[in-house]
Protein backbone atom coordinates (compact mmCIF):
# COMPACT_ATOMS: atom_id res chain seq x y z
CA UNK A 1 0.00 0.00 0.00
CA UNK A 2 1.37 3.39 -0.96
CA UNK A 3 1.32 6.33 1.41
CA UNK A 4 -1.18 9.10 0.51
CA UNK A 5 0.53 11.88 -1.44
CA UNK A 6 1.44 14.92 0.61
CA UNK A 7 0.61 17.68 -1.87
CA UNK A 8 -1.53 20.79 -1.63
CA UNK A 9 -4.63 18.80 -2.68
CA UNK A 10 -4.23 16.42 0.25
CA UNK A 11 -3.66 19.36 2.61
CA UNK A 12 -6.77 21.09 1.16
CA UNK A 13 -5.04 24.44 0.63
CA UNK A 14 -6.79 27.46 -0.91
CA UNK A 15 -4.20 28.01 -3.64
CA UNK A 16 -3.08 24.83 -5.34
CA UNK A 17 -1.14 24.49 -8.58
CA UNK A 18 -1.73 20.74 -8.52
CA UNK A 19 -5.48 21.39 -8.77
CA UNK A 20 -5.04 23.52 -11.88
CA UNK A 21 -2.95 20.90 -13.66
CA UNK A 22 -5.03 17.84 -12.73
CA UNK A 23 -8.51 19.38 -13.25
CA UNK A 24 -7.72 21.38 -16.37
CA UNK A 25 -10.46 19.69 -18.41
CA UNK A 26 -13.16 20.11 -15.74
CA UNK A 27 -12.31 23.78 -15.38
CA UNK A 28 -12.29 24.31 -19.14
CA UNK A 29 -15.70 22.63 -19.54
CA UNK A 30 -17.15 24.76 -16.74
CA UNK A 31 -15.76 27.98 -18.25
CA UNK A 32 -17.19 27.06 -21.67
CA UNK A 33 -20.63 26.35 -20.15
CA UNK A 34 -20.45 29.61 -18.20
CA UNK A 35 -19.61 31.61 -21.34
CA UNK A 36 -22.32 29.89 -23.40
CA UNK A 37 -25.05 30.48 -20.81
CA UNK A 38 -24.05 34.14 -20.43
CA UNK A 39 -23.69 34.88 -24.14
CA UNK A 40 -26.93 33.17 -25.19
CA UNK A 41 -28.96 34.89 -22.44
CA UNK A 42 -27.61 38.37 -23.07
CA UNK A 43 -28.02 38.04 -26.86
CA UNK A 44 -31.63 36.86 -26.58
CA UNK A 45 -32.23 39.67 -24.08
CA UNK A 46 -30.80 42.20 -26.53
CA UNK A 47 -32.87 40.89 -29.47
CA UNK A 48 -36.05 41.24 -27.36
CA UNK A 49 -35.11 44.54 -25.72
CA UNK A 50 -34.54 46.64 -28.85
CA UNK A 51 -38.09 46.30 -30.27
CA UNK A 52 -39.64 46.69 -26.80
CA UNK A 53 -37.71 49.91 -26.19
CA UNK A 54 -38.57 51.24 -29.66
CA UNK A 55 -42.28 50.47 -29.13
CA UNK A 56 -42.25 52.08 -25.69
CA UNK A 57 -40.63 55.16 -27.23
CA UNK A 58 -43.08 55.31 -30.15
CA UNK A 59 -46.21 54.89 -28.07
CA UNK A 60 -45.86 56.85 -24.83
CA UNK A 61 -48.61 54.88 -23.09
CA UNK A 62 -46.61 51.64 -23.49
CA UNK A 63 -43.58 53.00 -21.60
CA UNK A 64 -45.26 52.89 -18.15
CA UNK A 65 -46.35 49.22 -18.28
CA UNK A 66 -43.07 48.08 -19.91
CA UNK A 67 -40.96 49.79 -17.25
CA UNK A 68 -43.32 48.63 -14.47
CA UNK A 69 -43.18 44.97 -15.50
CA UNK A 70 -39.39 45.02 -15.91
CA UNK A 71 -38.99 46.62 -12.47
CA UNK A 72 -41.09 43.87 -10.91
CA UNK A 73 -39.06 41.19 -12.74
CA UNK A 74 -35.82 42.77 -11.56
CA UNK A 75 -36.99 42.82 -7.93
CA UNK A 76 -37.55 39.04 -7.84
CA UNK A 77 -34.42 37.36 -6.40
CA UNK A 78 -32.52 35.10 -8.82
CA UNK A 79 -33.06 31.88 -6.87
CA UNK A 80 -36.81 32.53 -6.79
CA UNK A 81 -36.84 33.41 -10.51
CA UNK A 82 -35.16 30.13 -11.46
CA UNK A 83 -37.53 28.25 -9.14
CA UNK A 84 -40.64 29.88 -10.64
CA UNK A 85 -39.49 28.73 -14.09
CA UNK A 86 -38.98 25.12 -12.90
CA UNK A 87 -42.49 23.88 -13.86
CA UNK A 88 -42.02 25.32 -17.37
CA UNK A 89 -38.48 24.23 -18.20
CA UNK A 90 -37.62 21.44 -15.71
CA UNK A 91 -33.99 20.87 -14.72
CA UNK A 92 -32.43 22.24 -17.90
CA UNK A 93 -30.03 24.83 -19.26
CA UNK A 94 -33.08 26.53 -20.83
CA UNK A 95 -34.32 27.37 -17.32
CA UNK A 96 -31.11 29.24 -16.48
CA UNK A 97 -31.12 31.00 -19.86
CA UNK A 98 -34.78 32.04 -19.48
CA UNK A 99 -34.14 33.49 -16.02
CA UNK A 100 -31.08 35.40 -17.17
CA UNK A 101 -32.91 36.68 -20.28
CA UNK A 102 -35.54 38.27 -18.03
CA UNK A 103 -32.87 40.09 -15.98
CA UNK A 104 -30.85 41.24 -19.04
CA UNK A 105 -34.05 42.37 -20.73
CA UNK A 106 -34.88 44.66 -17.81
CA UNK A 107 -31.51 46.40 -17.79
CA UNK A 108 -31.37 46.68 -21.58
CA UNK A 109 -34.91 48.04 -22.09
CA UNK A 110 -34.36 50.74 -19.47
CA UNK A 111 -31.04 51.83 -20.94
CA UNK A 112 -32.06 51.74 -24.60
CA UNK A 113 -35.24 53.69 -23.80
CA UNK A 114 -33.21 56.29 -21.90
CA UNK A 115 -30.85 56.51 -24.89
CA UNK A 116 -33.71 56.98 -27.37
CA UNK A 117 -35.33 59.63 -25.16
CA UNK A 118 -32.04 61.52 -24.94
CA UNK A 119 -31.88 62.08 -28.73
CA UNK A 120 -32.31 65.88 -29.08
CA UNK A 121 -35.56 67.03 -30.70
CA UNK A 122 -33.53 69.35 -33.00
CA UNK A 123 -31.66 66.34 -34.35
CA UNK A 124 -34.93 64.58 -35.14
CA UNK A 125 -36.34 67.68 -36.80
CA UNK A 126 -33.17 68.17 -38.86
CA UNK A 127 -33.41 64.57 -40.12
CA UNK A 128 -37.10 65.04 -40.95
CA UNK A 129 -36.26 68.26 -42.75
CA UNK A 130 -33.77 66.35 -44.87
CA UNK A 131 -36.63 64.09 -45.94
CA UNK A 132 -36.01 61.10 -43.62
CA UNK A 133 -39.04 58.83 -43.14
CA UNK A 134 -39.82 57.34 -39.71
CA UNK A 135 -38.02 54.01 -40.39
CA UNK A 136 -34.90 55.66 -41.80
CA UNK A 137 -34.94 58.17 -38.92
CA UNK A 138 -35.05 55.33 -36.40
CA UNK A 139 -32.40 53.15 -38.05
CA UNK A 140 -29.87 55.77 -39.13
CA UNK A 141 -30.30 58.55 -36.56
CA UNK A 142 -32.08 57.56 -33.34
CA UNK A 143 -30.70 54.04 -32.78
CA UNK A 144 -27.05 54.99 -33.49
CA UNK A 145 -27.33 57.92 -31.08
CA UNK A 146 -28.76 55.56 -28.43
CA UNK A 147 -25.80 53.16 -28.79
CA UNK A 148 -23.66 54.60 -25.95
CA UNK A 149 -26.55 54.27 -23.45
CA UNK A 150 -27.43 50.82 -24.82
CA UNK A 151 -23.82 49.67 -24.51
CA UNK A 152 -23.69 50.88 -20.89
CA UNK A 153 -26.77 48.70 -20.24
CA UNK A 154 -25.24 45.79 -22.15
CA UNK A 155 -22.09 45.94 -20.02
CA UNK A 156 -24.09 45.94 -16.77
CA UNK A 157 -26.34 43.13 -18.05
CA UNK A 158 -23.37 41.00 -19.11
CA UNK A 159 -21.43 41.44 -15.87
CA UNK A 160 -24.59 40.67 -13.84
CA UNK A 161 -25.30 37.59 -15.98
CA UNK A 162 -21.77 36.23 -15.45
CA UNK A 163 -22.33 36.53 -11.71
CA UNK A 164 -25.90 35.15 -11.74
CA UNK A 165 -25.05 32.06 -13.83
CA UNK A 166 -23.46 30.60 -10.67
CA UNK A 167 -26.90 30.37 -9.03
CA UNK A 168 -27.87 28.00 -11.89
CA UNK A 169 -25.90 25.37 -9.93
CA UNK A 170 -29.19 24.64 -8.13
CA UNK A 171 -30.41 22.93 -11.33
CA UNK A 172 -26.96 21.63 -12.35
CA UNK A 173 -26.37 24.23 -15.08
CA UNK A 174 -24.31 26.89 -13.37
CA UNK A 175 -21.00 26.79 -15.27
CA UNK A 176 -18.34 27.58 -12.68
CA UNK A 177 -21.14 27.69 -10.10
CA UNK A 178 -21.36 23.88 -10.38
CA UNK A 179 -17.73 23.64 -9.24
CA UNK A 180 -18.39 26.06 -6.37
CA UNK A 181 -21.46 24.04 -5.33
CA UNK A 182 -19.69 20.67 -5.39
CA UNK A 183 -16.62 22.23 -3.77
CA UNK A 184 -18.82 23.49 -0.96
CA UNK A 185 -20.29 20.06 -0.31
CA UNK A 186 -16.82 18.45 -0.17
CA UNK A 187 -15.01 21.36 1.57
CA UNK A 188 -12.66 21.52 -1.44
CA UNK A 189 -11.06 24.94 -0.90
CA UNK A 190 -8.87 25.05 -4.03
CA UNK A 191 -11.86 24.30 -6.28
CA UNK A 192 -14.09 26.97 -4.70
CA UNK A 193 -11.42 29.67 -4.82
CA UNK A 194 -10.29 28.84 -8.38
CA UNK A 195 -13.85 28.83 -9.74
CA UNK A 196 -14.72 32.08 -7.91
CA UNK A 197 -11.64 33.86 -9.23
CA UNK A 198 -12.38 32.63 -12.76
CA UNK A 199 -15.93 34.08 -12.50
CA UNK A 200 -14.56 37.51 -11.65
CA UNK A 201 -11.93 37.23 -14.42
CA UNK A 202 -14.66 36.39 -16.97
CA UNK A 203 -16.80 39.33 -15.78
CA UNK A 204 -13.93 41.82 -16.01
CA UNK A 205 -12.79 40.47 -19.40
CA UNK A 206 -16.34 40.67 -20.81
CA UNK A 207 -16.70 44.23 -19.53
CA UNK A 208 -13.42 45.33 -21.13
CA UNK A 209 -14.31 43.56 -24.38
CA UNK A 210 -17.65 45.38 -24.59
CA UNK A 211 -15.96 48.68 -23.74
CA UNK A 212 -13.61 48.07 -26.69
CA UNK A 213 -16.54 47.26 -28.99
CA UNK A 214 -18.32 50.43 -27.85
CA UNK A 215 -15.29 52.56 -28.74
CA UNK A 216 -15.04 50.90 -32.15
CA UNK A 217 -18.68 51.39 -33.12
CA UNK A 218 -19.13 54.92 -31.71
CA UNK A 219 -16.05 56.81 -32.96
CA UNK A 220 -17.97 60.12 -32.79
CA UNK A 221 -18.15 60.07 -28.98
CA UNK A 222 -14.33 60.19 -28.84
CA UNK A 223 -14.04 62.89 -31.47
CA UNK A 224 -16.49 65.08 -29.54
CA UNK A 225 -14.53 64.67 -26.31
CA UNK A 226 -11.04 65.05 -27.77
CA UNK B 1 -51.48 24.68 -14.26
CA UNK B 2 -51.34 21.46 -12.29
CA UNK B 3 -48.11 22.52 -10.58
CA UNK B 4 -49.67 25.83 -9.63
CA UNK B 5 -52.62 24.19 -7.88
CA UNK B 6 -50.19 21.83 -6.12
CA UNK B 7 -48.07 24.81 -5.03
CA UNK B 8 -51.25 26.49 -3.76
CA UNK B 9 -52.12 23.31 -1.83
CA UNK B 10 -48.62 23.35 -0.34
CA UNK B 11 -49.04 26.98 0.75
CA UNK B 12 -52.49 26.46 2.27
CA UNK B 13 -51.43 23.37 4.26
CA UNK B 14 -51.03 24.68 7.82
CA UNK B 15 -48.48 21.93 8.61
CA UNK B 16 -46.00 23.71 6.32
CA UNK B 17 -46.28 26.97 8.28
CA UNK B 18 -45.31 25.80 11.78
CA UNK B 19 -42.14 24.34 13.27
CA UNK B 20 -38.44 25.08 12.71
CA UNK B 21 -38.67 24.43 8.95
CA UNK B 22 -42.07 26.16 8.71
CA UNK B 23 -42.84 29.27 6.71
CA UNK B 24 -43.30 31.53 9.79
CA UNK B 25 -39.88 30.64 11.20
CA UNK B 26 -38.15 31.03 7.81
CA UNK B 27 -39.95 34.33 7.20
CA UNK B 28 -38.86 35.65 10.60
CA UNK B 29 -35.26 34.59 9.86
CA UNK B 30 -35.36 36.33 6.48
CA UNK B 31 -36.82 39.50 7.96
CA UNK B 32 -34.35 39.66 10.86
CA UNK B 33 -31.35 38.93 8.61
CA UNK B 34 -32.41 41.60 6.12
CA UNK B 35 -33.17 44.29 8.69
CA UNK B 36 -30.13 43.70 10.92
CA UNK B 37 -27.79 43.68 7.93
CA UNK B 38 -29.44 46.78 6.44
CA UNK B 39 -28.83 48.67 9.70
CA UNK B 40 -25.21 47.43 9.93
CA UNK B 41 -24.55 48.32 6.27
CA UNK B 42 -26.05 51.81 6.67
CA UNK B 43 -23.95 52.41 9.80
CA UNK B 44 -20.82 51.43 7.84
CA UNK B 45 -21.53 52.99 4.44
CA UNK B 46 -23.47 56.21 5.05
CA UNK B 47 -21.02 58.05 7.35
CA UNK B 48 -18.15 57.23 4.97
CA UNK B 49 -20.13 58.31 1.89
CA UNK B 50 -21.40 61.53 3.49
CA UNK B 51 -17.94 62.58 4.69
CA UNK B 52 -16.29 61.68 1.35
CA UNK B 53 -19.07 63.49 -0.53
CA UNK B 54 -18.76 66.55 1.72
CA UNK B 55 -15.00 66.69 1.21
CA UNK B 56 -15.32 65.76 -2.49
CA UNK B 57 -12.66 63.05 -2.12
CA UNK B 58 -12.51 59.37 -3.00
CA UNK B 59 -15.05 59.69 -5.81
CA UNK B 60 -13.44 57.07 -8.05
CA UNK B 61 -13.56 54.51 -5.23
CA UNK B 62 -17.14 55.32 -4.23
CA UNK B 63 -18.42 55.03 -7.80
CA UNK B 64 -16.39 51.98 -8.86
CA UNK B 65 -17.16 49.92 -5.78
CA UNK B 66 -20.65 49.28 -7.21
CA UNK B 67 -19.19 47.85 -10.40
CA UNK B 68 -16.87 45.62 -8.40
CA UNK B 69 -19.78 44.43 -6.26
CA UNK B 70 -21.70 43.48 -9.41
CA UNK B 71 -18.84 41.42 -10.87
CA UNK B 72 -18.35 39.25 -7.78
CA UNK B 73 -20.89 36.39 -7.60
CA UNK B 74 -22.87 36.39 -4.36
CA UNK B 75 -22.91 32.61 -4.28
CA UNK B 76 -19.09 32.42 -4.59
CA UNK B 77 -18.59 34.85 -1.69
CA UNK B 78 -21.05 32.91 0.49
CA UNK B 79 -19.26 29.61 -0.15
CA UNK B 80 -15.79 31.15 0.30
CA UNK B 81 -16.86 32.58 3.67
CA UNK B 82 -18.41 29.25 4.66
CA UNK B 83 -15.06 27.51 4.15
CA UNK B 84 -13.14 30.09 6.22
CA UNK B 85 -13.19 30.06 10.06
CA UNK B 86 -16.20 32.46 9.88
CA UNK B 87 -18.21 29.46 8.61
CA UNK B 88 -18.20 27.99 12.11
CA UNK B 89 -20.36 30.78 13.60
CA UNK B 90 -23.76 29.71 12.31
CA UNK B 91 -25.19 32.65 10.35
CA UNK B 92 -21.76 34.39 10.30
CA UNK B 93 -21.05 33.87 6.57
CA UNK B 94 -24.56 35.04 5.64
CA UNK B 95 -24.32 38.24 7.70
CA UNK B 96 -20.84 39.11 6.38
CA UNK B 97 -21.85 38.43 2.75
CA UNK B 98 -25.10 40.39 3.09
CA UNK B 99 -23.27 43.43 4.47
CA UNK B 100 -20.56 43.17 1.79
CA UNK B 101 -23.18 43.29 -0.99
CA UNK B 102 -25.35 45.99 0.59
CA UNK B 103 -22.51 48.47 1.19
CA UNK B 104 -21.67 49.28 -2.50
CA UNK B 105 -25.11 50.64 -3.58
CA UNK B 106 -25.42 52.62 -0.32
CA UNK B 107 -21.96 54.12 -0.73
CA UNK B 108 -22.31 54.96 -4.43
CA UNK B 109 -25.79 56.51 -4.22
CA UNK B 110 -25.08 58.57 -1.10
CA UNK B 111 -21.80 59.83 -2.56
CA UNK B 112 -23.33 60.74 -5.93
CA UNK B 113 -26.26 62.40 -4.14
CA UNK B 114 -23.89 64.53 -2.08
CA UNK B 115 -21.90 65.59 -5.14
CA UNK B 116 -25.05 66.44 -7.12
CA UNK B 117 -26.10 69.08 -4.60
CA UNK B 118 -26.04 72.42 -6.44
CA UNK B 119 -22.60 73.96 -5.82
CA UNK B 120 -24.14 77.45 -5.74
CA UNK B 121 -26.30 76.41 -2.78
CA UNK B 122 -23.24 75.07 -0.98
CA UNK B 123 -21.33 78.28 -1.70
CA UNK B 124 -24.27 80.36 -0.46
CA UNK B 125 -24.31 78.32 2.77
CA UNK B 126 -20.60 78.93 3.21
CA UNK B 127 -21.13 82.65 2.51
CA UNK B 128 -23.71 82.76 5.30
CA UNK B 129 -20.96 81.62 7.65
CA UNK B 130 -22.04 77.99 8.12
CA UNK B 131 -19.39 75.64 9.43
CA UNK B 132 -18.56 72.42 7.56
CA UNK B 133 -20.67 70.39 9.98
CA UNK B 134 -23.67 72.73 9.61
CA UNK B 135 -23.38 72.61 5.82
CA UNK B 136 -23.27 68.82 5.87
CA UNK B 137 -26.28 68.33 8.16
CA UNK B 138 -28.47 71.33 7.26
CA UNK B 139 -27.79 71.76 3.52
CA UNK B 140 -26.10 68.85 1.78
CA UNK B 141 -27.74 65.94 3.61
CA UNK B 142 -31.36 67.19 3.23
CA UNK B 143 -30.82 67.95 -0.46
CA UNK B 144 -29.17 64.58 -1.18
CA UNK B 145 -31.76 62.61 0.84
CA UNK B 146 -33.68 61.29 -2.22
CA UNK B 147 -30.50 59.71 -3.63
CA UNK B 148 -29.46 58.39 -0.20
CA UNK B 149 -32.89 56.76 0.22
CA UNK B 150 -32.69 55.35 -3.31
CA UNK B 151 -29.44 53.65 -2.25
CA UNK B 152 -31.13 52.25 0.87
CA UNK B 153 -33.94 50.89 -1.30
CA UNK B 154 -31.54 49.21 -3.75
CA UNK B 155 -29.56 47.80 -0.81
CA UNK B 156 -32.73 46.43 0.84
CA UNK B 157 -33.83 44.63 -2.35
CA UNK B 158 -30.27 43.34 -2.79
CA UNK B 159 -30.28 42.06 0.80
CA UNK B 160 -33.51 40.10 0.26
CA UNK B 161 -32.01 38.49 -2.86
CA UNK B 162 -28.69 37.69 -1.20
CA UNK B 163 -30.39 36.25 1.89
CA UNK B 164 -32.29 33.91 -0.46
CA UNK B 165 -29.10 32.67 -2.12
CA UNK B 166 -27.60 32.16 1.36
CA UNK B 167 -29.88 29.13 1.66
CA UNK B 168 -27.72 27.41 -0.99
CA UNK B 169 -24.78 27.71 1.38
CA UNK B 170 -26.74 26.50 4.42
CA UNK B 171 -28.00 29.87 5.69
CA UNK B 172 -31.52 30.38 7.06
CA UNK B 173 -34.41 32.30 5.55
CA UNK B 174 -37.13 31.67 2.98
CA UNK B 175 -34.60 30.33 0.45
CA UNK B 176 -34.39 27.19 2.59
CA UNK B 177 -37.93 26.26 1.52
CA UNK B 178 -36.74 26.34 -2.10
CA UNK B 179 -33.52 24.37 -1.51
CA UNK B 180 -35.41 21.82 0.61
CA UNK B 181 -37.90 21.51 -2.25
CA UNK B 182 -35.07 20.78 -4.69
CA UNK B 183 -33.59 18.18 -2.32
CA UNK B 184 -37.00 16.49 -2.02
CA UNK B 185 -37.52 16.81 -5.82
CA UNK B 186 -40.82 18.49 -4.93
CA UNK B 187 -41.65 21.02 -7.65
CA UNK B 188 -44.75 22.32 -5.77
CA UNK B 189 -42.61 23.15 -2.73
CA UNK B 190 -39.97 24.85 -4.93
CA UNK B 191 -42.64 26.99 -6.60
CA UNK B 192 -44.37 27.76 -3.29
CA UNK B 193 -41.05 28.86 -1.78
CA UNK B 194 -40.28 30.98 -4.83
CA UNK B 195 -43.67 32.69 -4.63
CA UNK B 196 -43.07 33.49 -0.95
CA UNK B 197 -39.63 34.94 -1.74
CA UNK B 198 -40.92 36.96 -4.70
CA UNK B 199 -43.85 38.38 -2.69
CA UNK B 200 -41.50 39.25 0.18
CA UNK B 201 -39.12 41.08 -2.21
CA UNK B 202 -41.99 42.96 -3.87
CA UNK B 203 -43.40 44.00 -0.46
CA UNK B 204 -39.98 45.39 0.54
CA UNK B 205 -39.80 47.33 -2.75
CA UNK B 206 -43.41 48.47 -2.25
CA UNK B 207 -42.75 49.76 1.28
CA UNK B 208 -40.01 52.02 -0.06
CA UNK B 209 -42.24 53.15 -2.93
CA UNK B 210 -45.02 54.13 -0.48
CA UNK B 211 -42.55 55.80 1.89
CA UNK B 212 -41.26 57.89 -1.00
CA UNK B 213 -44.78 58.99 -1.96
CA UNK B 214 -45.67 59.90 1.61
CA UNK B 215 -42.44 61.84 2.12
CA UNK B 216 -42.62 65.66 2.14
CA UNK B 217 -42.21 67.24 -1.27
CA UNK B 218 -38.58 68.35 -0.85
CA UNK B 219 -37.47 64.86 0.18
CA UNK B 220 -38.90 63.21 -2.92
CA UNK B 221 -36.79 62.02 -5.82
CA UNK B 222 -37.17 63.46 -9.28
CA UNK B 223 -38.79 60.26 -10.52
Amino acid sequence: MTAPPDDCLARNEWICGEYLSTRRQILLDAVVQHLQLTAVSVLIGLVLAVPLAVLARRWGWAAGPVLGVTTILYTIPSLAMFSLLLPVYGLSAALVVAGLVLYSLTLLVRNILAGLRAVPEETRQAARGMGYGPIRLLLTVELPLAVPAAMAGLRIATVSAVSLVTVGAIVGFGGLGNLIYSGMNTYFKAQVLTASVLCVVIAVAADLLLLGVQRLITPWTRAARG
Amino acid sequence: MNTLTEAWDWLTDSAHWSGDDGVWHRLAQHLVLTMVCLVISCLIALPVALVLGHLGKGGALAVNISNIGRAVPTFAVLVLLLLTPIGKWGEGPTVVALVLFAVPPLLTNAYVGMREVDRDVVRAARGMGMTGRQMLFHVELPLSLPMVMNGVRIAAVQLVATATIAALAGGGGLGRIITAGFNLASTPQVVAGAVLVAVFALIVEGVFEVAERLAPHWARGSR
